[in-house]
């Protein structure tokens, strides 16, 4: 077992009781800080991928932006919608919520069953990426290689994203603007 | 080394996680974290994958792609959200029924 494994399985330990600890919590608050958690998590998972790029990006984006956003909504739809949390009923397991349990569950059965079929580490691309030295080792700068890709190879995608996030943003001005006559 | 399945199953238990958010909680928000998880749960495996493929970097730039997405999707939904407190004074999908006037 190296070092690697052993951040490995604590960082996916961290990421999934975080993530049920937001499904289960009943304060909205409470959720989205456990949800913070998750993303910080993520975001080292990301480090233990080798795709350090992304985990930087994960932090910035989700972390400083994407959360900031939720918790201004929250801070702005004011205290009615804490009250219509409070007044659910307390019991830690009720049978309204035995369905989306059996749900998820069997879903994540089903979901188990098909990665452990698939064999994913004996893929003939993965074998064939593995013997041309295609796969990243740990030490190699990916960076660069990724500012080349994303200004020759990915382009078209690179501006179609740009165009609709510019589309996302003034929509979302739009939407939440003050009505003139009010 | 950290095998693929590994990362595809802390991904799974995620993405589950996220369907269960969405299916019982009872606040246009928390749903919206829901969806987020599940999104995140796709990164995973877009970045898991990517390990094997260092000279078009796909799964990467690919995961950076989804990334930005998800910021556009929660600043209009979080919008959406607020013009919908605005005319119902709730924000329970459930309660939300009406169309215009």
């Amino acid at each position: 077992m190296t070092m690697a494994q052993i951040l490995f399985y604590l960082m996916g330990f961290i990421v999934l009781s975080s993530a049920l600890f937001v499904a289960a919590s009943k304060s909205l608050v409470r959720s989205v800080f456990m949800f913070f958690v998750t993303l910080m998590g993520l975001a080292g998972l990301y480090v233990l991928a080798l795709a350090d790029f992304i985990a930087i990006t994960q932090i910035v984006i989700y972390v400083g932006g994407v959360l900031v956003l939720i918790l201004f909504a929250f801070m702005l739809s004011a205290r009615e919608t804490l009250a219509v949390i409070q007044q659910q009923n307390n019991r830690f397991i009720s049978i309204s919520k035995l369905p989306a349990i059996l749900l998820a569950v069997l879903f994540f059965i089903v979901m188990l069953n098909i990665i452990f079929k698939a064999n994913l580490d004996q893929l003939d691309w993965i074998k064939a990426s593995v013997a041309t030295k295609n796969a990243i080792t740990p030490g190699s700068v990916t960076v660069n290689n990724i500012g080349i890709n994303l200004m020759t190879r990915y382009l078209l995608p690179f501006e179609a994203i740009s165009i609709l996030l510019m589309m996302a943003l003034v929509g979302a001005a739009h939407l939440s603007r003050k009505e003139p006559g009010s | 080394m950290i095998s693929l399945t590994d990362f595809l199953i802390v991904s799974a238990g995620l993405f589950c996680a996220g369907v269960y958010i969405i299916l019982t909680k009872h606040n246009a928000i928390q749903v919206l974290i829901g969806i987020e998880l599940m999104l995140n749960a796709a990164i995973l495996n877009l970045v898991a994958f990517g390990k094997y493929d260092r000279i078009n970097n796909s799964g990467q730039v690919f995961a950076l792609f989804a990334i930005v997405l998800a910021a556009a999707t929660t600043a209009v939904a979080l919008a959406i959200i607020l013009n919908v407190y605005k005319r119902y004074k709730t924000i329970d999908p459930g309660k939300v029924d009406g169309l215009k006037d």
